[in-house]
């Protein structure tokens, strides 16, 4: 079974910035319908800073390459975007550890982690419309896959398809967190900016991890 | 777009070299994007700090100055700054009687400055979350009100008080009777339009407006025909009425454009609301008139009522000395 390299993990975070640059005319036109038109212009800003930093100060390691991504999110994204995206990897990093690879069973712990600090920071449920109903069922399909005895590799696929189909079903939520939440009844019908892009972040997973 | 700018990404740094530029009597730190008191306070005096996003102005930055805050944080355009900026500035703005951060409650901002205390170490700080805005329902269904107009007029009365040498303990608790005393509502005639966007945010028809707007552009909860002055004056202020009863103290009232809406109109407004508030017996002690909590160049206006007993007011006419405000000096 193909554990995970830090290469691999390196090149997630490149993808999900590729992903968000070519994404970030469709995040801002989500974001405008529900929120305040920022989300796709903040996550680029906070991508390049990731990646510069990570560029900068060459971790070798799991935990340092994330702890790296995470505070550079955390200080360059703003908004409540930048504390969720920045606490996930900052708590990934940790639980994953001083490691050059990790296997299924790592990978599932570290992601449960960086979902369990989101709903901490944000204090979201299932079904607020946030992001968290793409990465709550994300990281739930990675976990059973890897159960099953999938590869690291496939039940990032598994991750992938869950965490797009909780994108889509946002559209039908009422918003109960964040700025779209304002609107009431009227964000049903929208699918959610925040969703979209965590849905990019496992897509990218699955990339890299292929 | 139509806007007096160089290059999008590049309006937050130049603005504030420009704020730089016009204030000499303030210190502004260009790569955290913080904004500072020239002369620091006494030592042992409580520092009060603010920020958020920008596109708001004068709020927070022209807001620094004697007798209101000892820093502001910026942000990009509507986009909460970040927990180191926020830790910068409270360990450099800190005498050694603690700090005071007055948050304005949006999920971004409240996250932020949550992180900032969390990380921040020693320094002790008290928070206070303003959450004033009538428009939004406040329950569990929403991220509760919004912090708009009470942020600006708390920002004044708690920050006389801290000149005072009031300690950290009273000071948060004025700040938290203060943030809890006031309402406010606000409508918008069109859009505001944000640099990095370069459309307006949302889409209003030259004969609609929309009622309970927020300042960073999201949607109101009801779209109108437009109406007159002396109709969307009641459309403010009776959700406000509705919410909490001034009749039984003095009140402050602000009068607040959101940016793109000028001065003649805004007295008008005022006029309809002082008319209204007449009718329900509420007495109007202070007042203020004009662009203080804005939302880029939206056009619209919001009204913001504050019950305030002797020791408000005293500290609402003690002088200041910022940018926005000034008085008494």
């Amino acid at each position: 079974m193909a554990n995970a390299q830090y290469a691999q993990l390196r090149d997630w975070i490149d993808r999900w910035e590729a992903h968000l640059i070519e994404q970030r005319t469709y995040l801002t036109e989500l974001d405008s319908a529900i929120g305040d038109g920022d989300h796709g212009t903040n996550m680029v800003r906070g991508l390049a800073a990731a990646s510069a930093r990570a560029d900068a100060e060459v971790p070798e390691h799991v935990d340092d390459l994330f702890k790296a991504v995470g505070m550079a999110i955390v200080s360059s994204v703003g908004g409540a975007s930048g504390p969720l995206y920045g606490t996930f990897f900052l708590r990934f990093g940790a639980t994953a550890g001083h490691v050059r690879e990790l296997d299924g069973a790592d990978l599932a712990e570290a992601l449960g982690a960086g979902a369990s600090g989101v709903a901490q920071r944000g204090k979201p449920e299932l079904g607020d419309k946030t992001m968290f109903d793409a990465m709550s069922p994300a990281v739930g399909a990675f976990a059973a896959a890897i159960a099953r005895g999938e590869t690291p590799s496939t039940a990032a696929n598994s991750a992938s398809v869950a965490a797009h189909a909780g994108r889509e079903a946002t559209a039908e939520l009422v918003a109960r967190k964040g700025r779209a939440s304002y609107l009431g009844e009227r964000s049903v019908g929208h699918i959610d900016p925040g969703a979209t892009s965590t849905a990019l972040l496992f897509q990218s997973l699955a990339e890299a991890l292929a | 777009m139509k806007k007096l700018i160089n290059a999008a990404d590049d309006v937050l740094a130049e603005s504030l070299a420009g704020f730089a530029a016009a204030h000499p009597e303030l210190r502004v730190d260009h790569v955290n994007r913080i904004v500072y008191r020239g002369e620091p306070k006494p030592h042992g005096t409580v520092a009060l700090l603010s920020g958020g996003g920008t596109g708001h102005e004068p709020l927070h930055a022209g807001f620094v100055g004697f007798g209101m805050l000892d820093a502001a944080v910026a942000g990009e355009v509507f986009t909460s700054p970040t927990p180191d900026q926020i830790m910068e500035a409270t360990a450099r703005v800190d005498t050694g009687a603690g700090v005071l951060h007055i948050v304005k409650n949006y999920t971004g901002d409240v996250m932020n400055f949550e992180m900032a205390a969390e990380l921040g170490g020693s320094i002790p700080v008290e928070t206070v979350v303003v959450a004033d805005d009538v428009a939004v329902e406040d329950s569990t269904f929403t991220a509760g009100r919004r912090g708009t107009g009470v942020t600006v007029l708390l920002e004044k009365i708690v920050g006389a008080a801290a000149e005072q040498g009031r300690d950290l303990a009273e000071i948060g608790a004025l700040a938290r009777h203060i943030a809890t005393s006031g309402r406010s509502m606000g409508m918008a005639l069109t859009s505001g339009t944000l640099p990095a966007v370069g459309k307006p945010t949302f889409d209003l028809p030259e004969t609609e407006m929309e009622i309970g707007v927020g300042i960073h552009g999201e949607p109101g909860r009801r779209r109108v025909p437009l109406a007159s002055a002396r109709e969307v004056a009641e459309m403010l202020v009776e959700p406000i009425l509705a919410d909490r009863s001034f009749a039984a103290a003095p009140t402050i009232v602000m009068l607040n454009g959101m940016g793109a809406t000028p001065l003649i109109e805004l007295y008008l407004m005022f006029g309809e609301v002082k008319s209204i508030l007449d009718r329900a017996g509420v007495t109007i002690a202070r007042s203020l008139v004009g662009d203080y909590i804005t939302s880029l160049d939206m056009a619209g206006c919001s009204v913001t009522i504050l019950e305030a007993d002797n020791d408000t007011l005293a500290l609402w006419d003690a002088p200041v000395a910022t940018p926005a405000l000034r008085w008494g000096m």
